[in-house]
């Protein structure tokens, strides 16, 4: 008999052909990817190449025009109920962090167990203190967001994602908008996440992040996957000429 | 003057009925028009479109004209309620025209991440508004809505031309009385509606230092 490993791999998130626009510009073209249950997927790409838009439309923040999305195995649904119920358990964080701006650092957390999952408060607070603990914020529970560092919101902006348990987490270049020397504090929370399992979704331009995290790179330019390897392949024997070109940009300094 | 004076019990009764027209309705508009501008932001568009519509159609049509409609016919669909209750429908249907775009701007005032992160969590359209999204705008939406208010205190006297004895009926019937004391009725009248203004203002003031203090 034979037990499902992590060496057996389970689709949890596939793209197929999807199609985008904004007006007149065609976002994201033909896209197919499929993300294993466990995998750690980072996304690189030059801006305006899709990237966001890409990981944006996975809980459906942003509508496509075609193609089909699905979760775990069902098709991500249209507006209401459903889409909320599914959206619970995909986890997002954003580049500007958007915590909760009337809310403290453990407010900010609390909020989804308590209303979406109906979960006690008491429970939940022993629960977001220990997630607080976990991205390093224990101290700064009980402060506002306008009292923390950029480093500090995203940390609690991450807690916030993983209250939910989620099968899945997107992040959508969750250290740009970060000053340099907060950036490692978030990749370092990143990392662990990585390594305990989670399922991840990353877009980014932090290579170390992927040279050190990742499972598989993908590449995109101009709304296409250009190009997806290992990173170890990809940082060192990409194929295409536009993967070159990009990572020869970025690489030399 | 002695007019005035010897007959401040009418003014008050008239006063007392404009208070209660203008704090119903403004509860009435507060609670429509907050639905209005829900509607107007919601993702469904049938719904953006009817709330559209309704502001459009309200806030362009006097309330005079409201009045008459409300008055003369609801009767014909067999509705038939005291005028208070008519005044009261009127006043409420066309101020909440005009919260429901205090509210919207209110909640256009707020990030639009912080509805993305609150629909990210799994939270629904009601809740991300009510929890996240209207808190946050509150503090925007209570400047406009102090101009509502008044204008709706000013607002009530259109009720005097249907049979409700309000300040301005107060006015009326005095000047009928004592036709020597025209302008020191009149003058009276200003200034019951000027101190009940003033009042709002003051206390409208109150609540936007406690909003803005708790940010």
């Amino acid at each position: 008999m034979s037990t499902p490993t992590a060496a057996t791999p389970s689709p949890l998130v596939v793209l197929s052909s999807v199609n985008k626009h904004f007006g007149a510009l065609h976002v994201l073209k033909d896209v197919d990817l499929t993300v294993d249950r466990g995998e750690v997927v980072v996304v690189l790409g030059p801006s305006g190449s899709g990237k966001s838009t890409l990981c944006r439309t996975i809980n459906r923040l942003e509508t496509i025009d075609s193609g089909t999305i699905t979760i775990d195995g069902r098709p991500v649904p249209a507006e209401g109920k459903e889409l909320a119920q599914l959206r619970a358990k995909v986890g997002m964080v954003f580049q500007s962090f958007n915590l909760f701006a009337h809310k403290t650092a453990l407010e900010n957390v609390l909020l989804g167990p308590v209303k979406v999952k109906g979960i006690k408060r008491g429970a939940a607070e022993t629960r977001g203190r220990e997630l607080l603990t976990r991205v390093g914020i224990a101290a700064q529970a009980d402060k506002d967001p306008a009292q923390l560092s950029g480093g500090q919101q995203q940390r609690v902006a991450i807690a916030r994602a993983l209250a939910m348990d989620p099968m899945v987490m997107l992040f959508d270049e969750p250290t740009s908008a970060l000053d340099p020397e907060m950036i490692n504090e978030v990749l370092d929370v990143m990392t662990s996440l990585a390594k305990s399992g989670m399922t991840m979704i990353v877009v980014t331009h932090e290579m170390g992040f992927a040279r050190r995290a990742a499972d598989r790179v993908v590449f995109m330019d101009e709304g296409r996957i250009v190009e997806q390897a290992e990173p170890e392949k990809f940082f060192t024997a990409p194929e295409s000429a536009r993967t070159q070109d990009f990572l020869s940009k970025i690489l030399t300094h | 003057m002695n007019d005035v004076l010897d007959n401040l019990d009418v003014f008050l009764r008239g006063f007392r009925t404009t208070v209660s027209l203008t704090l119903l309705a403004a509860i009435g508009a507060l609670i429509l028009g907050t639905l209005i501008a829900a509607m107007r932001v919601s993702p469904v568009p049938p719904l953006r479109w009817a709330g559209a519509t309704y502001v459009r159609l309200v806030r362009n049509t006097p309330l005079t004209v409201v009045f008459f409609l409300v008055v003369f016919g609801l009767p014909e669909v067999d509705v038939k309620l005291s005028f208070f209750r008519f005044a009261l429908l009127a006043l409420t249907v066309y101020t909440a025209a005009f919260v429901a775009e205090a509210v919207r701007s209110g909640i256009n005032s707020v990030p639009a991440g912080q509805a993305e992160a609150s629909r990210s969590i799994g939270m629904t359209f009601s809740q991300t508004l009510r929890l996240v999204v209207l808190p946050q705008a509150f503090a925007n939406i209570v400047p406009p809505l102090a101009s509502v208010f008044i204008a709706l205190l000013k607002n009530t006297s259109i009720a005097s031309a249907f049979f409700i004895f309000e300040g301005i009926q107060a006015m009326n019937q005095l000047i009928q009385k004592f036709g020597d004391s025209v302008l020191p009725i009149i003058a009276a009248t200003a200034v019951g509606y000027l101190v009940l203004a003033l009042l709002s203002a003051f206390l409208f003031g109150l609540l936007e230092r406690a909003v803005s203090a708790g940010r």
